[in-house]
């Protein structure tokens, strides 16, 4: 845009000589690798080889194989929907919350209170999540009581806070908030000129939004689900507080590996492990190139 | 940058601002909010806010005493021992992070910027490799020989700060990263080392100093997530710490974990506003987001 | 005929007033500037006409049709934004067409408008381009291109060059006004550059302070300034405190010297003091250049490109500066030789009584 350049981006400093000799400057950042070694990419790559290996310490791709065996598959594929269900609409709503806050028209201390408290939210995932829902939801709890008292027995209708959709319904409370702060500066880079300039060609606030907004905005929050997808994937402790191991997720069924309660196979424990790395690496790798078109545009 | 990084504050990032426009600044708005935005932060709320007070009243079912569980929380020494332990371990974990990440950072922008992409990807990876998986992982290395740290408390401890940190880096990494690209670091240091001034006395009196606003957001956020933090906690037998506290007390007892978890929850509220509070005269992004 | 005209305009925020009582008759095809410095309503005032504000008073009238209601997506007036403001999401052409689009005009015609777009602003390959893959200069071209698809019956234009390199700016503007002349648009440029303003516009409306301090042709703004305020915005001034001798004749002392003004001394009594305005260019060194002269010692000889600024100091403090073509075979004056400085009657303009603010040329070529 502005052609004016910044000569402080620009190049090595006129002080220092080019040395080509970058070889020794890395040393700089050992302490940094050594830590990431030690205490990341060791456990990592012993898992890796692990999960090659069987009770006997043979090479051995059985591990993956058995993946397909007993509860696995069902862990996987039911931690994929829970996810997937609590990205989407974790997502949604996360979307229209911010937008209500931030291009709704509300009181700004609405939105100050929204951001603080989801960043409070996003962080309550855990133990005193899934205790509060048990407080709130669970048999005796304070709304299933009021609902009861209204007539309507959740419990009768077949609902349980330990299953599934209790699960996904708990979930949403870390959900939403990460939305809303993942997505609230792609919102707020909604350049009020664009909106200005779409009127005035004649656009409608509905073309506006379906032509230009959006369009602008799904990088960011194909984005920002990913993100939740990826979040609600690697989600343990509340899940495990909920339902006390009951539902097969996969963290949950790893963490029972780790215990050595059900399979006395480490290698397969590893083997589910790396399968959610890869889940997670796929995740990762999609939501970094979503980021980079969304910032490209946003900034532009 | 691909970490969750948000700004709780809403400054628009980027935005072309060649002419001053006091007047347009002033605009009205043009109604009180469309019934719509309004319907939706009310539902949103109400979703947040009913199983808050549902751990209340029931935290307050106790009889005839309705606060006899806080009294109690307040009362067990395993409650402040489980704040005091994780609070600790907290505080270790930020100064190893901060001793290891800021003059990373520093060189990276500095002296090695084609490590950059690396250094970027790996402060990334926690996001990647969940929480049960590392300390799985981290188990099971630390449990052979020749490195057996799961065997003493000590041992395991250090496992534990180590996996914070490593679960610190991508919030670190960012909050530094972006303080030292808004204090312009190349031409401070110049300056310094113009005037005389060696690497170390340049790290500790000149970046440090100015970085103030970014490491304390990033500290705090750091500490929320320690505290709060359960699984890791748990598989290595930290039952010292806050989570597993809590996770036992759940399963135990009927009203004090309600008690607990709101007291929980006020302590990262606390920890949360003062992040949005330092991070106000910030430039660049606070961060807010942690683990579950 | 009055094509645009704005009645009684006036806008508050909260007790702020932004722009007070503008009025303003423009004919069809007019190219019309709004100079002024930041924050002086310029850009408040256009964006009432395209409706993204509405008057707190007046009217804002368009052919004979009365718009000041009216939301800004049934005007049919076309704005081109400081930012530029391109869609990033879609193509050059797309960009282009939004507003054929939204119009539902048949995709055939609407392709046909887009490429006479891309050949008018010089771009017929770009349409397949994306806003950020192109320069500022681009970027702009095309906002204006998008602006002018929908066949507005306005063009406003807001700050459109002031992101741009100098020499950008220059090129771009005398496109911009040549492609004006050829489509016949009436059109609205707002900019703080008065070197923009005068060069381009037909009329130039000078604001401050959310008020019209003059509307004119720019050489009647430049030659007769109505206020001080246009006189220092507009072109380089000099300004001197003077006390008057005799109103009625136009008579005027100025550091102990006297000069006259062409036309008598209006809004001040014998003795008051003023402030004489004199146009460096209207100074000669030497005594050929009018009836006035002053003398002084050569404080300074600036060297400004194609003008030589020669400094000279009067008594008490104050100096009068004057500009000459640089020609290299003239040989400045030295500093400190006293010398003489004459300008014509005409060019003696008394703006205001009160005393000259401190600095003594006031350079407002922002």
């Amino acid at each position: 845009m502005a052609s004016a350049a910044q000569p402080l981006e620009q190049g090595a400093p006129a002080a220092r000589p080019a040395r080509r000799r970058f070889g020794w400057a890395w040393l700089g950042l050992l302490p940094f690798f050594v830590f990431s070694i030690a205490f990341m990419f060791l456990p990592a790559t012993w898992l890796v080889l692990g999960s090659f290996r069987n009770s006997d310490d043979q090479v051995t791709l059985q591990n993956y194989a058995d993946l397909s065996t007993g509860i696995i598959p069902g862990a996987f594929l039911t931690t994929i929907e829970v996810s997937l269900v609590t990205a989407v609409g974790g997502g949604l709503f996360g979307l229209l919350l911010a937008y209500s806050v931030i291009l709704g028209g509300l009181p700004r201390i609405l939105r100050t209170a929204l951001m603080t408290f989801s960043g409070v939210a996003s962080n309550f995932a855990g133990v005193p999540l899934a205790l509060a829902f048990t407080f709130t939801l669970g048999q005796l709890g304070f709304l299933t009581v009021i609902l009861r008292d209204l007539g309507f027995d959740p419990y009768q209708s077949g609902f349980r806070l330990t299953s599934k959709l209790g699960v996904e319904l708990v979930y949403m409370y870390f959900q939403f908030p990460l939305m809303v702060l993942i997505i609230a500066p792609a919102l707020d880079g909604l350049r009020r000129e664009w909106r200005e300039a779409a009127e005035n060609m004649g656009a409608s606030p509905r073309q506006y939004w379906q032509h230009v907004a959006l369009p602008i905005l799904t990088p960011s929050i194909l984005g920002a689900m990913i993100l939740l997808f990826g979040n609600a994937f690697g989600a343990q402790a509340t899940a495990f507080q909920l339902t006390g191991g009951t539902l097969n997720l996969v963290p949950i069924v790893i963490g029972a590996q780790i215990r050595g309660d059900v399979l006395h196979n480490p290698g397969l424990g590893y083997a589910m492990a790396m399968g959610m790395v890869a889940i997670m690496g796929v995740s990762i790798g999609l939501y970094t190139i979503l980021q980079r078109r969304a910032e490209r545009w946003l900034r532009s | 940058m691909t970490a969750p990084s948000t700004s709780i504050d809403g400054r628009a990032p980027g935005a072309l601002e060649a002419v001053p426009r006091a007047a347009t600044a002033r605009r009205p708005r043009r109604s009180f909010g469309n019934p719509i935005a309004w319907l939706i932060f009310i539902l949103g709320a109400l979703y947040f806010i009913v199983p808050l007070v549902g751990t209340f009243f029931h935290s307050i079912r106790t009889r005839p005493d309705i606060f006899l569980a806080y009294r109690q929380v307040l009362d067990d020494p395993k409650f402040f021992g489980g704040l005091a332990y994780s609070f600790t371990v907290g505080v270790i974990t930020i100064v190893v992070s901060l001793l290891i990440i800021v003059p990373t950072a520093y060189w990276v922008r500095l002296r090695v910027p084609r490590l950059r992409p690396v250094v970027e990807f790996v402060t990334l990876m926690p996001f990647v490799i969940p929480p049960v998986v590392l300390v799985f992982g981290l188990i099971r290395v630390y449990s052979s020989r020749p490195l057996v740290l799961t065997a003493t408390d000590l041992g395991s401890d250090m496992i534990l700060v180590g996996a914070y940190v490593i679960l610190s880096f991508p919030y670190m990494y960012r909050a530094v990263d972006t303080g030292l690209a808004a204090i312009d670091v190349r031409s401070l240091t110049e300056a310094a080392q113009s005037l005389g001034s060696g690497w170390a006395r340049i790290l500790w009196r000149v970046i440090f100093p100015n970085l103030r606003t970014s490491l304390l957001s990033g500290a705090f956020l750091t500490l929320a997530i320690v505290i709060g933090e359960y699984t890791i906690a748990n598989f290595l037998a930290r039952t010292d710490a806050f989570g597993p506290y809590l996770s036992l007390l759940g399963r135990n007892q009927p009203y004090t974990p309600a008690a607990v978890s709101l007291i929980s929850f006020g302590l990262t509220w606390l920890a949360m506003i003062a992040i949005a509070f330092l991070g106000r005269g910030a430039r660049g992004r606070v961060q807010v987001a942690g683990a579950r | 005929m009055t094509f645009l005209e704005l009645t009684g305009v006036r806008k508050l925020f909260g007790d702020f007033v932004a722009v007070e009582d503008f009025n303003l008759a423009t004919e069809r095809g007019e190219f019309v500037s709004f100079l002024g410095p930041s924050g002086c309503g310029k850009t408040t005032t256009l964006r009432m006409i395209a409706g993204f504000e509405h008057p707190s008073e007046g009217s804002i009238v368009v052919d004979g049709r009365e718009i000041t209601r009216q939301p800004p997506n049934r005007r049919n007036v076309g704005m081109v934004f400081q930012s530029y403001a391109l869609f990033p999401n879609m193509t050059v052409a797309d960009n282009i067409g939004f507003g054929l689009k939204v119009r539902r005009t048949p995709r055939s015609r609407a392709r046909e408008k887009v490429a006479e777009l891309l050949e008018l602003i010089h771009l017929p390959d770009k349409g397949d381009r994306y806003p950020w893959q192109l320069s500022g200069g681009q970027q702009q071209r095309v906002a204006l291109a998008r602006a002018l698809a929908i066949e507005p019956q306005v063009l406003l234009l807001d700050e459109p060059l002031s992101a741009l390199d100098a020499k950008i700016r220059v090129a771009l503007r005398k496109e911009i006004r040549t492609i004006q002349r050829q489509l016949g648009i009436t059109t609205v440029y707002v900019t703080h550059d008065q070197e923009e303003a005068l060069s381009l516009s037909d009329r130039v409306v000078v604001m401050n302070e959310g008020r019209i301090e003059q509307i004119g042709a720019p050489a009647d703004i430049y030659n007769f300034p109505a206020t001080s305020f246009v006189a220092s915005f507009v072109g380089t001034l000099n300004l001197i405190a003077g006390r008057v001798v005799d109103a009625g004749a136009g008579r005027l002392s100025i550091a102990g010297q006297e000069v006259r003004t062409s036309k008598p001394v209006e809004d001040a009594r014998d003795g008051a003091t003023v402030t004489v305005a004199i146009r460096p260019e209207s100074v000669e060194l030497g005594d050929g250049g009018g009836a006035n002269q002053l003398r002084g010692p050569v404080e300074d000889v600036s060297f400004l490109g194609s003008i030589v600024r020669t400094r000279i100091g009067l008594d008490g403090g104050a100096s009068l500066s004057l500009d000459t073509f640089n020609d290299p075979h003239l040989v400045p004056p030295n500093v400190g030789d006293v010398v003489a400085a004459s300008f014509p009657p005409e060019a003696t303009l008394v703006i205001g009584a009160g005393p000259a603010p401190e600095i003594d040329i006031v350079d407002v070529g922002v």
